[in-house]
């Protein structure tokens, strides 16, 4: 079966909300409530949360990319630090901590932040294409919704939104 | 009063400021060009250095430093304002910050690329820059990694390339708004490939917080770090003046200060010269201010702290350092420092003033030329009065090749400052919207909308 894509404007949050609980208690046949996508020009929490549990892994990358980045940090002045087992040291110690605990704490920084952006990019999947429906209005002050689902769904989908007041539905041509 | 109208409609958010890309008052190009100017001098003074050599900006012993490491630290200092507004505000759900953020770490940005300049010029032969890295190379040589410079060679590159990308991240919504608004042309091309495809779904706005937050964690402690290290390049020497256990602090103090101070020159300007009342408004100009003038009582008790361990340290070379400053040929610098940086700020405690505009940009500015002052007289007086009377010098006077250098670089910064502003939106304006939706949320609940959602 064919899949399509459809996109409906809404004027405010509620109004997207109310769509988006009635599509989920819905069950519609041909459509899979994770193909839903919610566009908004600001972050929603609540209307986020009635999408139900979906992943933000950006922390996991930042964890490694933080321990990384000090690793590196603190062999690469460790290691620099080993050729003067070919000089004269006075008694000091060849890999001082002190002060080698400045830079690995900067890189371990420097790390942490250069792949949390890395982990951003990749989770968020940026860059990305333009979607086969986008509307400007999405980045001005209207909530879109866009499902991807088969045929034989789209027609039921509409009529929900068109119960709650869609300002405009958009739909991708037929195959 | 509200620190912004709830009742703002979305579009006109983006409406008002897309304008500030296309059409800014007449000001804004006065501002440019002198900027330009200013920077021409600073340029001029630098290709005469290169070409003569370091001897024409007088930096001779005991005065090696000069003007320009008591100017790049005022440029670091500079950028703390930023990480301040977005980053430590945001953790703290401060609401008021959303509209003036965007440039503050923009500022950030320019003044860290300021800063840097003049490590490059201090330096004298440019061409030999590339010693300072570590790198490996046939010679077996490496920088000292005991010393403060590298470390703060590297939390400089740490902190600016953070910024830099903070910056970048959280202006990726704003940019495809641009981008859906602007004409076809170079800029709709700018705009399409920076704003990275970004359509604000769930998605993306899910991750986007997520990295947002963690990386506003990671530049707290990476500012707090940058200026300790300044600081500890002078604090882990055993210069008389500089062996002060409270320097790291008292640094962080004064950046914070300085920011501060720069944050409500720029606000005034931007207010104006984009015609944004409607966002910067006169409460968070307020706001500001009250912050700017607790940061600058820290300051003076931090300034007090350090007289006073100096002062009972009976470290005799340290206390006649401190005389030195106070009654030798610096005195009317150091007691300018004092009087900019200390009783100038109780300007900002009367009510009235807290919102009169031309006061506060008479005040912020001798705020920064207090705190450029304090920079100066925490570097000249040490070298000019050390530990061997034989190396004292205090008649030597910065040439006129430094002094153009320091007039250039805010020059070269205010260029920066406003080309970004022209051609990046500077006020983020999904942020605004958030206040405004919050806002409203909380007066629809029955709650005081004047002190915001959170």
């Amino acid at each position: 079966m064919s899949q399509r894509h459809i996109l409906a404007l809404f004027n405010d949050f509620e109004e997207a909300e109310g769509a988006i609980r009635a599509l989920r208690a819905a069950k519609i046949d041909g459509f899979n409530f994770d193909d839903l996508t919610l566009k908004s020009p600001i972050e929603h929490h609540e209307v986020e949360d009635i999408l139900g549990e979906r992943s933000a892994p950006v922390q996991r990358f930042t964890l490694v990319g933080a321990l990384m980045g000090g690793l590196l940090g603190f062999f690469l002045i460790s290691g620099a630090q080993a050729n003067f087992y070919a000089q004269m040291k006075g008694g000091k110690p060849i890999v001082p901590f002190p002060p080698n605990f400045v830079l690995t704490y900067e890189m371990f920084i420097l790390g942490g932040v250069f792949v949390s952006i890395l982990g951003f990019l990749i989770c968020a999947g940026l860059p990305a294409k333009r979607s086969p429906l986008y509307s400007a209005k999405v980045s001005e002050d209207q909530i879109g919704i866009l499902i991807k689902a088969e045929d034989k769904a789209i027609e039921k989908i509409k009529s929900v939104f068109v119960t709650f007041e869609a300002l405009e539905i958009q739909e991708e041509a037929g195959k | 009063m509200k620190d912004i109208r709830e009742d703002i409609a979305w579009a006109k958010i983006n409406q008002d400021v897309l304008k500030s890309l296309e059409n800014p008052r007449k000001l804004y190009w006065v501002i440019v060009f002198c900027a330009m100017a200013v920077f021409s001098v600073g340029l001029g003074c630098e290709i005469y250095q290169y070409n003569v050599g370091m001897g024409v900006a007088n930096l001779n012993n005991p005065q090696v430093w000069g003007l320009y490491i008591a100017t790049f630290i005022f440029w670091i200092g500079m950028s703390h304002s930023g990480t301040l507004l977005s980053a430590i505000l945001h953790l703290m759900h401060a609401d008021w910050r959303k509209p003036i953020y965007r440039f503050a770490e923009a500022m950030t940005t320019f003044s860290l690329m300021t800063a840097g300049l003049f490590v490059m010029v201090h330096i004298g032969r440019l061409w030999q820059f590339y010693y300072s890295l570590p790198y490996p190379n046939e010679r077996g040589i490496w920088p000292n990694f005991q010393s403060p410079l590298l470390w703060d060679a590297m939390a400089i590159f740490t902190y600016l390339s953070s910024s830099v990308l903070f910056l970048y991240v959280g202006m990726i919504p704003d940019l495809a708004i641009v981008r859906d608004n602007i004409h076809a042309g170079w800029r709709k091309k700018l705009y399409s490939a920076l704003s990275l495809g970004w359509e604000g779904t769930d998605r993306q706005w899910r991750n986007f917080r997520v990295t947002y937050l963690t990386i506003a964690c990671f530049l707290i402690p990476l500012a707090v770090s940058v200026h300790s290290i300044v600081a500890g390049d002078f604090a882990m020497s055993q210069q008389p003046g500089w062996h002060v256990t409270s320097f790291p602090p008292y640094f962080v103090a004064g950046a914070l200060y300085s920011g501060c101070a720069a944050i409500i020159t720029l606000f005034i300007i931007l207010r104006y010269v984009f015609r944004f009342e409607e966002y910067m408004t006169l409460p968070i100009l307020k706001k500001t201010v009250r912050l700017t003038f607790a940061i600058a009582m820290v300051w003076t008790y931090l300034n007090a702290v350090e007289f006073a361990s100096v002062w009972y340290s009976h470290d005799q070379a340290s206390k006649d350092v401190l005389i030195q400053k106070a009654t030798g040929p610096y005195a009317p610098f150091w007691w300018g420092m004092i009087f900019c940086g200390s009783v100038v700020p109780f300007m900002l405690s009367i009510k009235r003033f807290q919102t009169n505009i031309p006061v506060l940009f008479a005040v912020s500015l001798l705020l920064n030329l207090g705190m450029w002052l304090e920079r100066w007289m925490i570097v000249a007086p040490t070298f000019s009065h050390g530990y061997y009377p034989w190396t004292w010098d205090h008649n030597q006077w910065p040439s006129m090749v430094q002094w153009g250098m320091v007039f250039a670089s805010f020059g070269w910064f205010t260029l920066l400052f406003m080309i970004f502003c022209k051609v990046f939106p500077s006020v983020s304006m999904y942020e605004v919207k958030e206040m405004v939706y919050h806002r409203k949320l909380h007066a629809a609940k029955g709650g005081n909308n004047s002190q915001g959602a959170h």
